[in-house]
């Protein structure tokens, strides 16, 4: 690892003002900066850490929204969002091990959007806004394919507005080694309509199965889905499976992600 | 019952404390005053010319004390191999030079190009970077096969072709063996992969190299499993240091499945540069380093085939194995397919004919060497999965069929036509054990169970060998070791009676200083804790081997039992003075000496004192002291076997696997300490296991590790290895070594993959998939569904 200053600031105008240096960078739970440095693939000046920002930390239930602040760990969300929105929870309790859970965030998944992350899931697969220092971000427009989302230069996630579905849960399949998504599905059924956002599966980061979206739309059950398949041509081929079996997986993951919801 | 620390007691193992409180003391934990770190630059192409070097701007940078390259080792030698193999021709493997720092070619991914010393770890990293290399890069041979076709391209320039030998055993019998396949009822063949592993022990190794100008003396602390060895390689071949000028230490070491077995380049250039430099040189590996500079296991490919008669009884086995040696011969890569492969081919069966083919093969990736089972679990994956298919193939119970051609147990010894001879055995009941304790007579109502829950269940058997213990001197030097396979031990009696045992065997998380000190507390009627074991320090054990191959207690116990019956010849001496009786009629019980038929008795510690505080003593007769050594060489192999059960649930939506239950039944000959040898297997069916399912090292085309750390490496973890039941009632003691005992450290990951594979086959087999008959390991989710599909 490279030399780094760090700064906590306890703002966000604070965070905003110190990632205005050079080569400076945002650190949330570290939980993939910290060993992308230890690799040395990336080395940068200043690490501005956002988890001291009281205004970033914590869960707010309003209504049928849950505003979740971007610093919040996956260990508190997957407790304190419980009750309100067990389907968000039960995505966190299934992210990494203890350790990952009780150190990464929110904030820092999304801004991450590793292709098989599960966050990106739960946000796209619910419609949510995500908040920054200078906008409202609605996920559709957020992610932009892997690793790449609609964040600015220094523009940091301070929060996310999830609108709580009646029914809603997340599939995960495990990627042997990382635990990571090898193809994750979150379902959420709203009054106007149900969202499937997919997860680990395909080229282009996480993706809404729109096809799935309309079955269920007219009948929320696993029975709605049969015969649906997701088309093979932009998923990812590696060591731990096929396109083929990513896209077996997509429909395998939505059938068990609504019976678990229903 | 036994004592609660002799012979047969779960005594709990003394060195957890240690260990589990954060005090054990490994190599990374040795800091020397004024120590510099080293950094290796590595290839990060598989195969290349290196056409220039430059460290001029390296050496200029803070904190740089040095950067090596090849040329700074002229002097030096290149990293022995430990066993030369002859070839089918009677001639010798081909064995190109091992350099400590690549000279003009790189030759796989992670091949040490230069070294940067600098006084922080940090420094000798950011300077590695500035070194300009230019690199010539050449096609990569990978694929075995491909190696082997005329016009490869070579990875060692100077040798004839990819080729390190083509091994034949037993060569004679091949025309037979071919004969018997021409009259044969049945045929049965089978292709298949032993997959590549990376050992991946918790401790990553670790070299510090220290050096003494007044009395030109080096000393090395290293991650091994046996300083000895590392101690003769290295000042020996390597370095030219003579044996009283060189110490190696090996203190605590955290696992090492044999990766730290072999002498490796860091440990050479840390001892060197801590001369040139006059100053302590430290390395520590990261887990990525070790992926790319830890010897791998396995990586066979192989076609076997059984002939049965139309009875169904083995006539002949005929293999052809490729055998991955990697870039570079490891220190006993060349006997790992043959004499630890061949020799197994047997396996529990009575086959009169076998030939085995191993093509050993160079390729630009790690080099390969043994790892936990070694040779062994490949032997026993191609028998016990062709034997199961031999079962599907003629329509009969895979069970019948194995105890219809099981060594029965009255046919020991039994010399089979691999050149071994076992000694003992008993596979009927180490079958029967297993299928009790998995309650298989019930199997086919949990099978309906799982059914109805979408489920498929499979149960897979496994019965295998073992040859370990290693081994007779005289007959691996036949065979082409160039180390005797004996062990050592001394027994140091201090004057108030305490004993302090120095054993050439180490502890790499066996529980030596539990076990041994068990035996040596039974031998005497001493209790355990007055006894400690000491190991790892070349300076103060006698010449020994080290452990792997599962020879700790067998070959090392049996030193110590050795040394000690010494010590107790002595103290019997001693004690009849004492007692003014003859030597003859001293008993030795419960740590007193009587005189046989009397009352007259002293204590242990009254003789000790009388060794170190001869005032009444036979000195005409007898030297004061007490403390003998021993070595010990062994008269065959021990043969340890047992029956492998393996029940699964198999999603056929996912492909996904969950092994439910895995039962083991060993026959493990006597046992010093149950705990320890439940812990042993445990550990061996977590590694098979996850050879079965999960680990998997896989190199793309070019030569790059696709498989470089744990995001893509799968480790078994904790909920992927559970439901163990481990038995080893069944017990045929060892003929030959004075305990009776086996060796047990890696019977676990030798017999479990073959039976995590069988269940899956079963499982598919059950629900109509009949179509597959094999899917190579690991049985990944992705694989099994792929092979469903086709
Ligand atoms: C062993 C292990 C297992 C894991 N398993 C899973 C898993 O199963 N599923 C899964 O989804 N994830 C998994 N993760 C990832 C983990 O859950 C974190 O979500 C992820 O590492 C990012 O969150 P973080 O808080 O650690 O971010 P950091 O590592 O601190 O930052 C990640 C990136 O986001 C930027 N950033 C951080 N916060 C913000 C912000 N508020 N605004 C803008 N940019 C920001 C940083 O600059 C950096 O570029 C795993 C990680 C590990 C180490």
């Amino acid at each position: 690892m490279h030399n780094f200053e760090f700064v906590k600031p306890s703002t966000v105008a604070d965070a905003v003002q110190a990632l205005a240096a050079e080569e400076a960078q945002p650190l949330s739970g570290g939980q993939t900066l910290i060993p992308s440095m230890k690799a040395r693939l990336n080395a940068p000046e200043v690490l501005v850490s956002l988890m001291g920002i009281a205004e970033m930390q914590g869960i707010r239930h309003e209504g049928d929204m849950l505003e979740v602040g971007a610093a919040t760990t996956h260990a508190r969300v997957a407790t304190e969002a419980a009750a309100a929105f067990p389907g968000l929870a039960g995505l966190a309790a299934q992210i990494g091990d203890p350790a990952v859970r009780n150190r990464g965030t929110l904030g820092g998944s999304l801004a991450n959007n590793d292709p098989s992350a599960c966050y990106p899931a739960a946000a796209l697969g619910t419609g949510a806004v995500i908040v920054t220092n200078a906008r409202e971000i609605a996920a559709d427009d957020f992610f932009l394919g892997m690793f790449t989302t609609a964040l600015d230069e220094d523009e940091i996630i301070t929060s996310v507005r999830f609108p709580i579905p009646q029914k809603s849960a997340y599939g995960k399949f495990l990627q042997p080694a990382s635990r990571f998504a090898l193809t994750g599905v979150f379902v959420a059924k709203y009054a106007d309509g149900v969202r499937v956002a997919v997860t680990g599966a395909s080229e282009n980061g996480v993706f809404r199965w729109s096809e799935a979206e309309a079955a269920l739309a007219s009948d929320f059950s696993a029975e709605a889905l049969s015969g649906l398949s997701c088309p093979a041509d932009d998923m990812i081929a590696d060591l731990h499976g096929s396109a083929a079996y990513r896209a077996h997986l997509v429909a395998v993951m939505t059938r068990r992600a609504v019976v678990a919801a229903s | 019952m036994p004592k609660d620390d002799g012979i047969g007691a779960s005594t709990k193992r003394r060195e957890d404390t240690r260990f589990l409180t954060g005090n054990g003391k490994y190599t990374d934990d040795i800091n020397l005053r004024g120590q510099a770190y080293v950094h290796f630059l590595r290839s990060d192409v598989a195969h290349g010319r290196i056409t220039s070097i430059d460290s001029t701007a390296a050496e200029a940078m803070d904190g740089v004390l040095k950067v090596f390259t090849a040329a700074d080792f002229e002097a030096a030698g290149g990293l022995p191999c430990g066993w030369q193999v002859t070839d089918r021709h009677g001639q010798p493997m081909q064995e190109p030079k091992h350099p400590i720092l690549a000279e003009g070619k790189v030759r796989h991914v992670g091949d040490p190009i230069a070294a940067v010393v600098a006084e922080t770890y940090e420094q000798a990293r950011d300077a590695a970077e500035a070194i300009e290399v230019d690199i010539e890069e050449l096609e990569a041979v990978v694929d075995m096969v491909e190696a082997l076709e005329e016009g490869a391209t070579k990875v060692h320039d100077d040798l004839s072709s990819n080729l390190c030998y083509d091994w034949g055993f037993v060569e004679e019998n091949k025309d037979a063996v071919n004969e018997a396949f021409d009259k044969a009822a049945h045929v049965v063949s089978l292709e298949l992969t032993n997959n590549r592993l990376v050992a991946n022990p918790m401790e990553p190794r670790v070299a510090v190299g220290d050096y003494d100008p007044w009395g030109d003396s080096h000393t090395l602390y290293t991650t091994s499993q046996n300083p000895h060895v590392i101690r003769l390689l290295m000042g020996a071949f390597v370095l030219n240091i003579p044996e009283h000028k060189l110490r190696v230490v090996a203190p605590d070491v955290g696992g090492g499945f044999g990766s730290k077995i072999y002498h490796y380049a860091e440990e050479a250039f840390c001892t060197y540069a801590a001369k040139v430099l006059k100053r302590p040189v430290k390395w520590t590996s990261s887990r990525a380093e070790a992926f790319i500079s830890d010897a791998h296991g396995r990586d066979h490919k192989t076609k076997i085939d059984l002939a049965l008669d139309a009875d169904h009884n083995f006539m002949a086995i005929r293999t052809e194995t490729y055998a991955n040696m990697g870039a570079y011969l490891s220190t006993f890569a060349p006997s790992i397919p043959t004499w630890l492969h061949g020799t197994l081919m047997a396996g529990n069966y009575r086959t009169p004919l076998i030939y085995v083919n191993v093509k050993a093969v160079f390729t630009n990736t790690v080099p390969v060497d043994a790892y936990r089972g070694a040779g062994r679990p490949e032997a026993t994956f191609q028998l016990e999965r062709l034997i199961d298919k031999a079962a599907r193939e003629l329509g009969v119970d895979p069970i019948a069929l194995r105890r219809q051609n099981f060594i029965k147990a009255d046919q020991f010894p039994y010399q089979t036509p691999v050149a071994v001879v076992y000694d003992t055995g008993n596979y009927d009941a180490t079958m029967d054990k297993m299928l009790d304790l998995a309650d298989y007579a019930n199997f086919d109502k949990r099978v309906e169970e799982s059914k109805a829950r979408g489920k498929l269940r499979g149960f897979g058997i496994a019965h295998y060998i073992e040859a370990c213990g290693i081994a007779p001197s005289n007959l691996v030097g036949q065979l082409g070791a160039r180390a005797g396979l004996y062990e050592s031990a001394s027994v140091r009696v201090n004057a108030t009676g305490s004993i302090s045992v120095y054993t050439g065997s180490h502890s790499h998380g066996q529980g030596h200083e539990t076990t041994f000190a068990q035996v040596v507390a039974e031998m005497i009627g001493v209790d355990a804790n007055s006894i400690e074991i000491h190991h790892g320090d070349t300076s103060n054990t006698p010449m020994g081997m080290g452990t792997y191959g599962s020879r700790s207690l067998a070959v090392g116990g049996s030193a110590i039992v050795k040394a000690t019956n010494k010590v107790i010849d002595k103290a019997k001496k001693i004690a009849a003075h004492l007692l003014e009786a003859a030597p003859e009629d001293i008993e030795l019980k419960d740590g007193k000496f009587s005189v046989a038929g009397t009352d007259k008795s002293v204590d242990w510690s009254g003789v000790t004192l009388a060794a170190y505080v001869p005032h009444n003593y036979p000195l005409e007769d007898l030297e004061p002291g007490l403390e003998e050594t021993a070595f010990y060489d062994p008269s065959n192999f021990t043969f340890p076997s047992g029956a492998y059960g393996c029940e699964i649930e198999l999603d056929p939506e996912t492909g996904k696997i969950d092994v439910l239950r895995f039962i083991a039944a060993d026959d493990f000959g006597n046992i010093v300490n149950p705990m320890i040898v439940e812990g042993q297997v445990h550990g061996g069916l977590a590694q098979g296991i996850g050879q079965a399912l999960l680990e998997n090292c896989v190199y793309d085309d070019q030569g790059q590790l696709l498989s470089g750390s744990y995001m893509d490496y799968a480790m078994p973890r904790a909920d992927d290895v559970r439901g163990f039941v481990v038995d080893h009632s069944c017990v045929t003691p060892c003929t030959h070594n004075p305990l009776g005992v086996k060796g047990c450290g890696e019977a676990g990951a030798i017999g479990s993959p073959p039976a995590v594979v069988n269940a899956a086959i079963d499982a598919l087999h059950r629900a109509g998939h009949t179509h597959v008959t094999h899917i190579d390991m690991p049985l990944t989710p992705a694989r099994v569904w792929a092979a469903m599909q086709a």
